[in-house]
């Protein structure tokens, strides 16, 4: 089958789809958009997580199918060309990344609780990245990179 | 015909942040890995590729009457199917022993293991070809009991039987007796890896008939090795690169699709991805070690050792992997970190019809570190003393012997890092309305607002080796070039050490700053066009690789000063390099170092060893096997609800010794990464089998701990120089993750009053139900 999907706001089209595709492998292997990481394509790691129509989802759960006609925003789609989105920049200083397979599903379910909590408490950070498994760092330099991101944004706000 | 290249291959790291050893510079490839545009082994693609995937024995033992592919090669879509029979080379692997056939011959010895192969236009049309290929198999009876195995009871599933390697160790008065006297018998179980990026990679047939091979491992030159044996091809004909690797913790030494991969490229003529997902990823490495271990302590009146006894069993499961270092470790560190006067040490690993077992992190230390901790606590309360004195009573310090009769000739900071851990202050306990659930054990589901909950409070410290041992010639190679590109002054280091998350990359980057004091240095991709890098495992890449790189950087520093000298009239005693500029002892600073050079190239490899080893005495385990040793202890404090068996780790402090902080931030992320894992084996992870079938071989059911199990972390860091190594370093990888799992079963022991002598400690054991 063919899906039209709008991608990081670009219209996109992938052809000869077979219907059990996930939209994680859609993105991956048909769009040239390896970026959502494919960890446990079970729905359990998060390391897939990506915006469908503003909601952040496992796109390894979603069917390809499901998103004719929808808006999907991936890790790739945060930055603004070479400025990182300041929660990307608050996991490289923070150390935030070792190997870095869980980090795009992470950098996206952190930019959407930041959107929804600005000024997140340590257990609200908690419960919004519980869905999300890191196996390197122990988490400590994910906290501090919310934490950082969540200040960056909010002196950044004022200063606007 | 020429090949196009593959999409989303390695390439040079540039991005240039500051700093030489010492201090924290970013990871030159964190922006690219914020972005999602670090390219991982399992993104990359090739123009005509197509899919290969595995057909596994559903079975832990059977023999194999026949394998028919008729119907599988009928699926359209289908490029190849093959079995066995299409091995060119040498049908059997291994990285000790080569033992393991690439795929099965007539018999299977684990669920999971290769049988045959596919190479498809899809994924799917691979799965559904594999679904048509007709094993007829024998289903024998599983060998599963790992102490038959070492006692010759039992089916020999090899033609020599099925112990893999017995270490005695015999160090003392082996008839001595003690006042006190406290035994146990303890069980570690099976723990996972669980890399969260699956195996994968890339194999390109190439012109010349050999085979381009992008992977994530842990070794690329033990890989390439393996490769061309099984495949029958020259060595120069077996190329390998390292893709972007995610995660590895000792699951990626052995192969798992690297020849698989290329005999379908090789037998189709085209690029052939694979790409394992979470369930195959359980079947497709090998685990930790699940062990039994029975131990005996001697003491007198006041707690201070007199002897240690112990057995230890460790389940290899079907193939040897690397389980003879994993025993030579179990055993030579069974004591743990104290001074033991007499010991009678007997280790043995073996062959059964469970999964594989091999590398994980700590690395036969976890599984010691387990049982010795939990006797050091019942012999605190035997003598009664409080846990942590007992040990700080018997701590080995610098010029301790090793029950190896090998003398610790660097620092050895237990009884310090026990009292560091001792002193720092307990979190406050949450107790008091409104209970906040969240910290609760249970969490947000509700399940107490504190009824039921008791806190405790457990220790525990550990021993580690660092780098290979027991003599093995373990090196590292490495390339720095030093050159002027746009009229900047530009370094370039090229090494084949594989960079799988832990931050080496970063550190190569700060040794060639601060020792050639070149800002801009760039890290070349890691593959097989430069010699041996040696294993990334063993807490030994910044120790033998940064060795080799700061080698390198001193070898490319004197060729500059020997070109400094010609070109200026100088004399190259008395020159040294700071910030770009060579300066001279007597007259400051000479030149620019752009200068100096021009259009001149310094460029210099180098092999660099750390100091020899020994092997071990087979009959009385005595010998120099080490090359350094590293310590860390953990305080843990838990609240366990008693009534449900949760638990909630509610601070896990740790102090480390670490020689010198290459990278102070890097370290603290081994530390925090380390007793996270620890903490696993603790209250959560293990790959639970039954007659030999892994029983959860998902995320699902095999559990790893989220954010919210993972307590916040008071880390002291000490840095006692090791005189024999380079920087003073000690490595850090490896000690976090032994000392974790003790100190947390020690708190909910504490807390509960249960003997709890198994790891994972499950609900069950707490409730009793």
């Amino acid at each position: 089958m063919r899906v039209n999907v709008t991608i990081n706001g670009d219209q996109r089209q992938a052809d000869d789809v077979w219907e059990g595709e996930s939209l994680l492998y859609m993105l991956r292997e048909r769009l040239g958009l390896p970026g959502s990481k494919n960890a446990c394509e079970q729905g359990e790691c998060g390391s897939c997580t990506v915006y469908l129509d503003d909601v952040p989802v496992c796109a390894c759960l979603v069917a390809a199918g499901q998103c004719q006609g929808r808006e999907v925003r991936t890790v790739e789609g945060l930055a603004a060309g070479d400025d990182l989105d300041p929660v990307q920049r608050s996991f490289v200083e923070a150390g935030a990344v070792q190997c870095g397979f869980c980090t795009p599903g992470l950098v996206v379910a952190a930019h959407d609780l930041l959107r929804r909590v600005p000024e997140p408490s340590d257990p609200e950070i908690r419960e919004a990245l519980a869905g999300n498994l890191c196996r390197c760092t122990g988490y400590e330099k994910i906290l501090d990179a919310v934490r950082l991101a969540a200040t960056r944004q909010a002196s950044g706000a004022e200063a606007r | 015909m020429s090949k196009s290249a593959p999409v989303r291959t390695p390439t040079d790291l540039t991005s240039s942040v500051a700093g030489g050893i010492g201090a924290s510079p970013q990871r030159p490839d964190g922006n690219l890995k914020v972005r999602g545009e670090f390219a991982y082994a399992s993104d990359l693609w090739h123009e005509d590729m197509i899919w290969g995937a595995t057909l596994r024995s559903p079975h832990p033992y059977a023999r194999i009457r026949s394998i028919d592919i008729t119907e599988a090669l009928k699926v359209p879509g289908v490029y190849a199917v093959l079995t066995h029979s299409d091995v060119p080379g040498k049908n059997l692997y291994g990285l000790e022993h080569p033992d393991q056939p690439v795929l099965a011959v007539d018999v299977v010895r684990y669920q999971g293991e290769p049988v045959a192969l596919v190479g498809a236009d899809h994924p799917e049309t691979a799965r559904r070809a594999m679904e048509r290929i007709a094993v007829d198999y024998e289903v024998l009876e599983p060998v599963v009991d790992m102490e038959d195995a070492a006692h010759g009871r039992g089916t020999p599933l090899h033609p020599g039987g099925n112990l893999v390697r017995h270490v005695p160790i015999r160090h003392g008065d082996q008839q001595v007796t003690a006042e006190v006297v406290v035994t146990g018998e303890y069980e570690v179980g099976m723990q996972d890896q669980a890399f969260l990026g699956p195996e994968s990679g890339l194999a390109v047939p190439g012109e010349d008939g050999g085979i381009d091979l992008y992977v994530a491992t842990q070794w690329l030159h033990v890989d390439q090795k393996q490769v061309a044996q099984a495949l029958g091809l020259p060595l120069d004909k077996v190329r390998l690169t390292l893709s972007g690797v995610g995660g590895a913790f000792g699951g990626r030494e052995d192969l798992s699709m690297q020849v698989h991969a290329s005999l379908l490229a090789l037998h189709t003529g085209k690029p052939v991805k694979m790409v394992y997902n979470r369930l195959e990823s359980f079947y497709g490495h090998v685990h930790r070690h699940p062990a039994k271990l029975y131990y005996e302590h001697g003491a007198d009146r006041d707690g201070r050792l007199v002897y240690v006894k112990c057995r230890i069993y460790l389940d290899g499961g079907a193939y040897a992997s690397s389980t003879p270092a994993v025993v030579a470790n179990a055993a030579t560190l069974g004591v743990g970190p104290y001074d033991v006067p007499n010991a009678t040490v007997d280790c043995w690993g073996v062959y059964t019809n469970n999964p594989p077992c091999g590398a994980m992190r700590g690395f036969g230390a976890v599984q010691a570190g387990f049982a010795y901790e939990s006797q050091m606590d019942k012999l605190a309360a035997a003598v009664g003393l409080d846990p942590v004195e007992v040990r700080i009573r018997n701590a080995m310090h610098e010029g301790s012997l090793m029950p190896t009769g090998q003398v610790v000739d660097s620092a050895a900071p237990v009884a310090e890092l026990l009292r560091r851990v001792k002193d720092k202050p307990l979190p406050p306990v949450n107790r008091t309305e409104p209970v906040d659930i969240r910290e609760m054990p249970g969490g947000a589901s509700n399940t107490t607002h504190g009824e039921g909950v008791v806190r405790g409070i457990g220790y525990a410290v550990g021993i580690k080796n660092v780098c290979f041992s027991e003599g093995y010639d373990d090196f590292s190679t490495a390339r720095v070039r030093v050159q002027v590109i746009g009229g900047e002054l530009s370094a370039l280091a090229h090494t084949a050490a594989c960079e799988v998350g832990q931050g080496l990359v970063t550190i190569m980057q700060q040794i060639v700053r601060t020792e050639l004091g070149v800002e801009r240095v760039t890290i070349a991709p890691m593959d097989t066009t430069i010699g041996n890098g040696g294993s990334t495992s063993a807490s030994r890449q910044t120790y033998v690789t940064g060795g080799a790189v700061r080698s390198a950087c001193q070898t490319v520093r004197g060729r500059l000063f020997e070109l400094a000298a010609r070109k200026l009239g100088v004399d190259a005693v008395g020159l040294s390099l700071h910030g770009g500029k060579l300066v001279s002892d007597l007259h400051g600073v000479l030149a620019d170092l752009v200068d100096v050079l021009g259009d001149d190239v310094v460029d210099e490899t180098v092999e660099w060893r750390h100091r020899a080893t020994e092997s071990l005495d087979p009959v009385t385990g005595q010998g120099n096997a080490h090359v350094q040793y590293g310590f860390a202890a953990h305080r843990a404090v838990v609240d366990v609800d008693v009534e449900l068996g949760l638990v909630k780790v509610v601070e896990l402090d740790c102090a480390q010794d670490v020689g010198k902080a290459l990278n102070p931030e890097a370290v603290l992320g081994q530390i925090q990464g380390g007793s996270a894992q620890g903490l696993g084996l603790a209250v959560m992870e293990e790959i639970q089998t039954s007659g030999g079938k892994i029983r959860n071989p998902s995320f699902t059911d095999y559990l790893i701990p989220t954010v919210l199990d993972m307590p916040p972390m008071s880390i002291d860091v000490l840095e006692l120089a090791d005189p024999h190594a380079p920087y003073g370093i000690r490595g850090v990888g490896e000690p976090p993750t032994i000392s974790s799992t003790p100190a947390i079963v020690a708190a909910i022991r504490a807390a509960t009053g249960l003997a709890l002598t198994r790891a994972p400690v499950r609900p069950e054991h707490i409730t009793g139900t």
